[in-house]
């Protein structure tokens, strides 16, 4: 690239310790070397560590430590420069700008890596990584994103591809050389144990990949329940309980996120309607609705009702909508006396008490339980984590699926091939080694702040 | 002397060249070093195979020669990979090696507005970079305003059996001495590449009774889509198949530095897939044994063709590797197996319509182009002189698109891609082969031929009822109800074929992959010829495949559609990568979905053209 960008790196500059300020370009070493002070720094050998002070003029504005990279062996495989400096806004910017009067460009969000991936450094299963992995709010979210970036998801597809493109090539020889009947001919009858030892691995994988996505996005949970049963007092307890990341986030639908913890090393997420239906005295009809449309849309359901009061018709409906759907009922109030009748359900219950805390840390358990996440924060995650990558793989497995199925009939080898084919190429375009403009565009637009 | 397209060699490529330029009525020369050897076959006797019996068609479907000479002149024909489906069959036919070169000749004798002659050309007549005519051996010129190159294995051809490295050409013929270095010196970059041809056995001395006979279709197939079938089926010559063993292995090995590969005489790159005997041993040192085959050169005289035992091992070595083959214990040898190394030229200074980008008006066509195999020569001779022709009527030039037949493929793999070896086409290098078939290649590109002009009316008529046949049988079908009857119920049975339950049109059963039209006419004759039944009942049976491939096909469309500007100075993009700048200013492709086929050019430099040609061009 031509020009040299300049950003702050680290996330929370007002609160971390130490703030990183990245450079990278043509410029880049020339550009630092006319805010730091020491003298050796300009000519200094790659991937050294400098200390030195960031002056303005004659002013001393921080004592840092300055990092040079000389291109290519760089993330951007451009000359870089990383000054760790001390924390603070008004350090930190001070400095970011001392750069940018000197001659840098302020980097737009994610342009760090969209260089690296332009100037051929990381695929582009990588850049999405690196993309979820400054998003990564949990341990479990920067591990599924860390895996990416080394390659280890990668590495599982092209093993996928491997086997495939063995398959491919000898159906090609058998195609192009049909009378050399001494090599190994691939038949409709030998073909099937490979196509479905593929499909299992695929069907792993997107399987698998719900994880991920969970993982990353945090589970969605929508709290419904009739008026006073208590929503709002388990809201709050659930979040008093942790020390809640209280947001703003705009969910997948115009549901406002109430709240958000991390229990186990997984993001739950809170979605109410008391709230709404409160304030603006709607009839019951409605709320109905609304918590209808609400179980349909998150990954699952709590359903509070209240243990000293007969089930309602309402509540009854809303148990009924629940049936094929994730969800538990809590059971609240059991320190009142229980005039609610045996609930007919075949989702878990939980007895407890907003006001004694009762069930609460047994609730959130059972949560991180029904998507089988337990340890999740611990294990070896290999998933897809975005959606775009667990279409590719689902498109690959409808390839594979429909070829074992045509198999099955008179369907001629070489057009088998060719749904082989296409499910090589989207797991190939999964990993970056298929192009297709839209996509590159798509991606890039996808970065957030930080690098 | 004065013509207006002169073609440069009389093989395979220059052939079709010299043919379509003059059948176009342009005044043609065709000269060559040996007018006896026009339509020569130098090694295998057979025309087609594999993915080339449908460039033959395509040839035959554009206006060519190859395909009706072929029909008039084999002894054996039969269509490959018929169990494999539709996208891969092809023809192959055992050609006599007399026969086709008489009739090829006799042929172009008769061709109006084309000459021959017998001279050796080494060098070229160019002015302001660009040609002006051909200067023979003996000085003198010839004025054209196109010239054609089709030397084949000439230039510069070595000719190596073991240490033995003789100058010369195919059967020891002349060689070109002078016009690579010539076109060296215009700024064409030579490379040099090397093939080798089996030995050839004197019949008498066979015993065939040891070997496994392979012989040809009994339904009576052409090349041509003009021709009516002329030969006997019920007389077809048999090949045989025999097998490498142990002893043949083991005097191989033991003798592999004697060769001229391995003994490190031979320093052109030979093709991967015509690999010798003693390549194959030493790459797949797990296989017990090789298949080869007996295929007879000719009625006229006695020698056998060894397919798959090409060799550049000394003589005395080569006598006893073909003795130690069961049936071969007293083999006398005609011809000794040898390796040929050639000079050609680099593809990638030629653009899609086989012009030079070093000299105007200069085209090549052939192995000159680093191709190997009669087909793929033809196809390329056709095509560069459709568009020399082209250019003097100075109209549009004609370029067949990857999805348009296997020559398009071809060329734009020799023109983005390069090659250093020999390049054979296969299947697998058509992404669209289900589109690009033997039975439909005068659909796809009759209707390109007549735009241009290279096939008769006749031949388009041909083409036209053809079109009508498979309407009104595809009426047929769809008119011809089946009643489910007892009867035709145990007809089901019988075959064990799910028997329909209701009436059903014949179109509609021959949708279901288990019934086959040949099926159904034993049900109710179809009143058409093979042909036309064969198109529509893959056209039916294979619609959806067909269709999803279209689709790709419309996706790839949209990259091809953009136009990288032809005066574009890849220097000034300052972001892509330096050897994805160098190939694409040596490729200088034509659009971006050219562009991101170029070996060496990733996905982000294609971006990052993309967003130049958007900035610069205001490209969308």
């Amino acid at each position: 690239m031509d020009k040299t960008i300049a950003c702050i790196s680290t996330n929370n500059i007002g609160t971390s310790a130490i703030n990183i300020v990245r450079v990278s370009g043509p410029e880049a070493i020339e550009i630092v070397s006319k805010i730091f002070s020491n003298p050796k720094f300009k000519t200094a050998p790659t991937h050294t560590i400098h200390y030195g002070f960031i002056k303005e003029e004659e002013k001393i504005i921080d004592e840092v430590l300055v990092m040079l990279m000389r291109a290519p062996k760089t993330y951007t495989l451009e000359d870089m420069v990383e000054i760790n400096c001390h924390g603070g806004y008004q350090t930190t910017n001070k400095i970011l700008e001392l750069l940018l009067k000197n001659g840098a460009e302020l980097a737009e969000p994610g342009e760090f890596t969209k260089w690296a991936f332009l100037n051929g450094r990381i695929s582009m299963m990588e850049a999405e990584s690196v993309a979820d992995l400054i998003e990564a709010k949990t341990e479990s979210q920067s591990k599924v994103a860390l895996n990416g970036l080394t390659g280890k998801t990668t590495e599982l597809i092209e093993s996928l591809r491997e086997k495939m493109s063995t398959l491919l090539a000898n159906i090609e020889v058998n195609i192009d050389y049909p009378e050399y009947t001494d090599e190994y001919i691939v038949t409709k009858e030998n073909i099937t144990p490979v196509l479905t030892e593929i499909k299992n691995t695929l069907t792993e994988i997107i399987e698998e990949s719900k994880n991920g996505l969970l993982i990353k996005n945090g589970i969605q949970i929508a709290i419904v329940g009739k008026p006073n049963v208590g929503k709002s007092s388990l809201l709050n307890a659930l979040l008093e309980e942790e020390k809640a990341i209280v947001t703003d986030i705009e969910g997948t639908t115009r549901d406002i996120v109430e709240g958000s913890i991390i229990h186990k090393g997984i993001v739950l997420n809170f979605f109410d309607t008391a709230g709404i239906r409160e304030a603006e005295n709607i009839v019951e009809q409605i709320g109905v609705e609304k918590s209808k449309k609400m179980i349909e849309e998150k990954d699952m359901t709590i359903l509070v009702v209240n243990n000293n009061e007969k089930l309602s018709e309402e509540e009854k409906k809303l148990l009924k909508e629940m049936e094929s759907k994730e969800a538990i009922i809590f059971q609240n109030k059991i320190d009142l006396e229980t005039k609610i009748e045996k609930i007919n359900t075949t989702h878990p219950i939980i007895y407890g008490s907003t006001k004694t805390k009762e069930g609460i840390e047994k609730l959130k358990d059972k949560v991180i339980e029904i998507f089988g996440l337990k340890d999740m924060a611990n294990k070896d995650l290999t998933y897809l984590s975005n959606a775009r990558q667990i279409s590719l793989a689902k498109l690959a497995k409808e390839s594979i699926e429909h070829t074992i199925e045509e198999n099955k009939k008179e369907i001629p080898i070489d057009m088998l091939a060719i749904d082989i084919q296409s499910a090589w190429e989207n797991l190939g375009k999964m990993i970056g080694k298929y192009y297709e403009e839209e996509l590159i565009d798509a991606i890039f637009s996808k970065f957030c702040l930080g690098k | 002397m004065k013509y207006e397209v002169i073609v440069v060699g009389g093989g395979h490529a220059g052939i079709e060249a010299s043919h379509i330029a003059a059948k176009m009525g342009h005044k043609t020369l065709l000269i060559t070093g040996n007018i006896n050897n026009i339509g020569d076959m130098p090694c295998n006797p057979s025309i087609g195979g594999t993915a080339k019996g449908i460039i033959v068609r395509e040839v035959d479907a554009l206006g060519g020669l190859m395909g009706k000479i072929a029909d008039i002149s084999h002894f054996q024909i039969k269509m490959l990979n018929n169990s494999k489906g539709p996208a891969v069959r092809s023809l192959r036919c055992q050609a006599d090696k007399v026969t086709y070169k008489e009739n090829m000749q006799t042929y172009l004798a008769k061709q109006e507005n084309l000459e021959i002659k017998e001279k050796m050309v080494e060098d070229l007549w160019v002015e302001n970079n660009k040609v002006k005519g051909i200067i023979l051996e003996d000085n003198t010129k010839i004025e054209a305003q196109a010239v054609i190159l089709t030397t084949g294995t000439y230039l510069k051809a070595n000719i190596l059996i073991g240490s033995e490295n003789k100058e010369g050409g195919p059967h020891g013929e002349k060689r070109s001495n002078h016009l690579s270095d010539n076109l060296k010196k215009y700024g064409f970059t030579i490379q040099r590449l090397k093939t080798g041809t089996p030995v050839r056995i004197e019949a008498s001395s066979i015993d065939f009774s040891k070997m496994h006979e392979e012989v040809g279709d009994n339904i009576p197939w052409t090349f041509s889509f003009d021709n009516p079938p002329t030969y006997d089926i019920n007389h077809q010559q048999k090949c045989y198949l025999i097998y490498t063993n142990p002893k043949t292995h083991k005097i191989i090995l033991d003798n592999l530095e004697k060769s001229a590969m391995y003994g490190g005489y031979v320093t052109g790159v030979g093709p991967r897939y015509c690999p010798s005997i003693e390549d194959k041993l030493v790459r797949f040192k797990d296989k017990e044994r090789h298949q080869l085959f007996l295929e007879p050169e000719s009625i006229h005289y006695d020698d056998w063709y060894l397919q798959g035992f090409s060799t550049s091992m000394p003589r005395d070595i080569q006598e006893q590797m073909v003795k130690s083959l069961e049936g071969l214990e007293h083999a006398k040898i005609t011809k000794y197996a040898y390796a040929i190394e050639y000079d050609a030229i680099d593809p990638l200074q030629i653009k899609p319509t086989l012009e030079t980008k070093v000299i105007e008006n200069l085209y090549t066509a052939g192995q000159i182009n680093g191709t190997s195999g009669y087909e793929e020569a033809a196809g390329q001779g056709l095509i560069a002189g459709i568009n020399a022709c082209l250019k003097l009527e100075q109209k549009e030039p004609f370029i067949l698109k990857r999805s348009d037949a296997y020559i398009g493929v071809l060329i734009d793999d020799l023109v983005t891609k390069g090659t250093k070896e020999p390049y054979r086409m296969l299947t697998s290098r058509a992404e669209f082969r289900l589109l690009l078939r033997h039975d439909n290649a005068d659909l796809r590109l009759r209707p390109l031929a007549k735009k241009v002009g290279s096939i008769t009316k006749e031949q388009y008529e041909n083409y036209e009822k053809r079109v009508n046949q498979i309407t009104e049988c595809t009426n047929f079908l769809e008119e011809t109800k089946l009643k489910i009857t007892e009867e035709i119920k145990q007809i089901f049975n019988e075959k064990n074929i799910p028997c329909p339950m209701t009436t059903e049109s014949f179109l509609n059963l021959l949708k279901r992959p288990e019934i086959t039209i040949s099926f159904l006419e034993e049900l109710k004759e179809i009143p058409y010829p093979y042909d036309i039944k064969e198109e529509v009942e893959i056209q039916t049976k294979y619609k959806g495949y067909i269709e999803k491939t279209y689709k790709e096909v419309e996706k790839m469309k949209k990259l091809e559609e953009k136009e990288i500007p032809k005066d574009i100075d890849y220097q000034k993009i300052k972001n892509l990568a330096s050897e994805a700048r160098q190939k694409l200013e040596q490729v200088r492709p034509v659009s971006i979905g050219q562009a991101s086929r170029i070996s060496g050019v990733n996905p982000s430099d294609i971006a990052i053209l993309n967003v130049y040609l958007k900035k610069e061009y205001n490209h969308e």
